[in-house]
């Protein structure tokens, strides 16, 4: 048994905590002191390490056996509960989800390591954890929840620098308030005409090539990745390799060693970039980073940064815009309004986050105290899952929450989070989304699916749901 | 009604900027929210209320009782 950074735990070790965890202790590193200090204190290196031979105290859906296939095997298996979906066009969380709102809202959560992790799946308890202080998004392993391998547990010893969706205050400050200013309605504004012509020369790009497409492949990724990429000053030209490692990031098939592995290679790559922005700064927001913060920020915190924000900024808009078009399809007169009606894009964008809300959840939280939440007691250094798509169709957010209705007034749904980790790009996303929808059924108003139903690809092992094909004509 | 703002607070999600511009914006400089109106006019406070709810880091007060409305 060894870490990630390969430190060999002796056998005398391993057994102490396979006893203890037997006799229904967690391992250390789950306990902080009160006051969120870890127990092994600030000096030391984190006892990251991991136990071995667990005994399985999991649900059937989380056995070993299961987790050990290899990619694209997602129909064979079962998904896991907080990325399980439901309905005939597997828009819906899953029933259990909603029966456990009704009933257990907040419940314990098998990990594939052993332990557990709190699923939260009420609006007001989510809001309530998401604006919580005393939850850290610094303690959970980035590895927590994807499947192990045999008995090897794998796990990050140190945190990517710069990726401060995982930091907490003031470290998590420093970063989001030098960024803030970047994404500012009248900054996305700025960004209007430039999105629009980059959506408008796709649609073109579709229209010249003829029916059929795939929209995920000829629309709904390239749009964002492009604009991303341009904000960024990240070259389009490498797209076929971040995209490859941006998918790979999200694939809760992958097992914990290659899972950190390929955050790795994003590391890399994103800190090649760095090195050229640092020599000869670009015009892109890491460009201006360099030049007016270089100082205050390593390579490997910019890299940090940049790797986050290009994650973030196309795998989210992208199955939005996928999935978006195919949830429109099945409802022609809201589609209709859509295209027709300048003054309802603003609503139905929000109520297409709302009820698809597709990041199952954000960063586990880890209490560093005792909380009490909807009158459960979480205790210090337990995990906490907050269920997003889970929360937004809560009765308490809107009334016939699982009715999709872009004529709702907008409410404040969480589907871009809550609290100070609240997505930084929601502006970008919300203009992106605002602008490529009425653009694509203005431009092919016959637009529908092509091919069997079979033929639309659910991304359902995937931490960000979506599609990974849309077969449409016109 | 009388609306204050907490600019410690502010994460800067523009949220309000953009649901209720005659009251709400975002400072050019930080991101941050900048008051226009603290004592909008009635028409507004419906969506002022909401914008109050929905800011993901609890930054914006509206107060209903403030000598202030209208």
């Amino acid at each position: 048994l060894r870490s990630k950074s390969g430190r060999v735990l002796s056998d005398d070790v391993v057994k102490d905590l396979a006893d203890r965890m037997e006799r229904g202790y967690e391992p250390d590193h789950l306990q902080p002191r009160k006051g969120g200090r870890p127990p092994w204190g600030e000096d030391h290196p984190s006892p990251r390490i991991q136990v071995g031979r667990r005994p399985f105290r999991m649900e059937g859906l989380l056995q070993s056996a299961r987790w050990k296939g290899v990619r694209r095997m997602a129909e064979t298996r079962v998904v896991p509960l907080p990325y399980r979906r439901e309905g005939t066009w597997s828009f819906d969380p899953a029933a259990e989800l909603a029966r456990l709102r009704a009933e257990e809202p907040v419940v314990r959560y098998p990990l594939p390591n052993g332990g557990h992790a709190w699923l939260v799946t009420r609006y007001a308890d989510a809001r309530e954890v998401l604006g919580d202080s005393r939850f850290s998004n610094a303690l959970a392993p980035s590895t927590l929840l994807r499947p192990r391998e045999g008995d090897e547990v794998v796990q990050d010893d140190e945190p990517q620098p710069g990726a401060f969706i995982v930091f907490d205050p003031p470290e998590h400050t420093r970063f989001r308030r030098l960024l803030t200013p970047e994404f500012t309605i009248r900054r996305m504004n700025a960004l209007r005409p430039r999105i629009e012509e980059i959506v408008a020369q796709h649609l073109d790009a579709m229209a010249a090539a003829g029916p059929p497409a795939d929209l995920v492949q000829a629309f709904a990724l390239p749009v964002p990745s492009l604009v991303i990429c341009e904000l960024l000053g990240v070259p389009y030209a490498d797209r076929a390799e971040f995209q490859s490692l941006t998918g790979a990031a999200l694939d809760l098939t992958l097992p914990q060693r290659r899972s950190l592995e390929v955050f790795g290679e994003l590391a890399s790559f994103m800190l090649a970039f760095v090195a050229r922005e640092r020599r000869d700064p670009g015009p892109g927001l890491l460009g201006d980073l360099v030049r007016e913060h270089g100082d205050q920020f390593t390579d490997p915190e910019l890299g940090g940064i940049g790797g986050l924000l290009l994650l973030a900024g196309h795998e989210t808009t992208a199955n939005m815009l996928g999935l978006g078009t195919l949830l429109l399809l099945q409802h022609p007169e809201q589609l209709a309004a859509m295209r027709e009606d300048p003054e309802a894009v603003d609503p139905a964008v929000e109520e297409l986050m709302r009820y698809l809300t597709i990041v199952p959840h954000g960063v586990v939280r880890t209490a560093t105290e005792d909380v009490m939440v909807g009158g459960q007691l979480i205790g210090a250094g337990e995990y906490v899952i907050v269920h997003l798509p889970s929360a937004d169709r809560d009765r308490s957010l809107c009334a016939e929450p699982d009715r999709f209705d872009i004529t709702r007034a907008p409410g404040a749904h969480v589907g871009f989070g809550h609290g100070i980790h609240y997505c930084l790009g929601a502006p970008l996303a919300r203009l992106e989304m605002q602008i490529a929808f009425p653009a694509l059924l203005r431009r092919f108003p016959g637009l529908r699916l092509a091919g069997t139903d079979t033929e639309v690809a659910f991304r359902t092992m995937s931490a960000v749901y979506g599609l990974d094909a849309l077969p449409v004509a016109w | 009604m009388r609306v204050t703002v907490d600019r410690e607070r502010c994460i800067g999600s523009g949220r309000c900027a953009l649901r209720v511009p005659r009251v709400f914006d975002q400072d050019d400089e930080d991101g941050l929210v900048v008051l226009l109106e603290s004592a909008p006019p009635a028409e507004l406070h419906d969506a002022v209320r909401q914008a109050a709810a929905s800011c993901p880091s609890g930054a914006i007060r509206a107060d209903e009782d403030g000598a202030g409305s209208d």
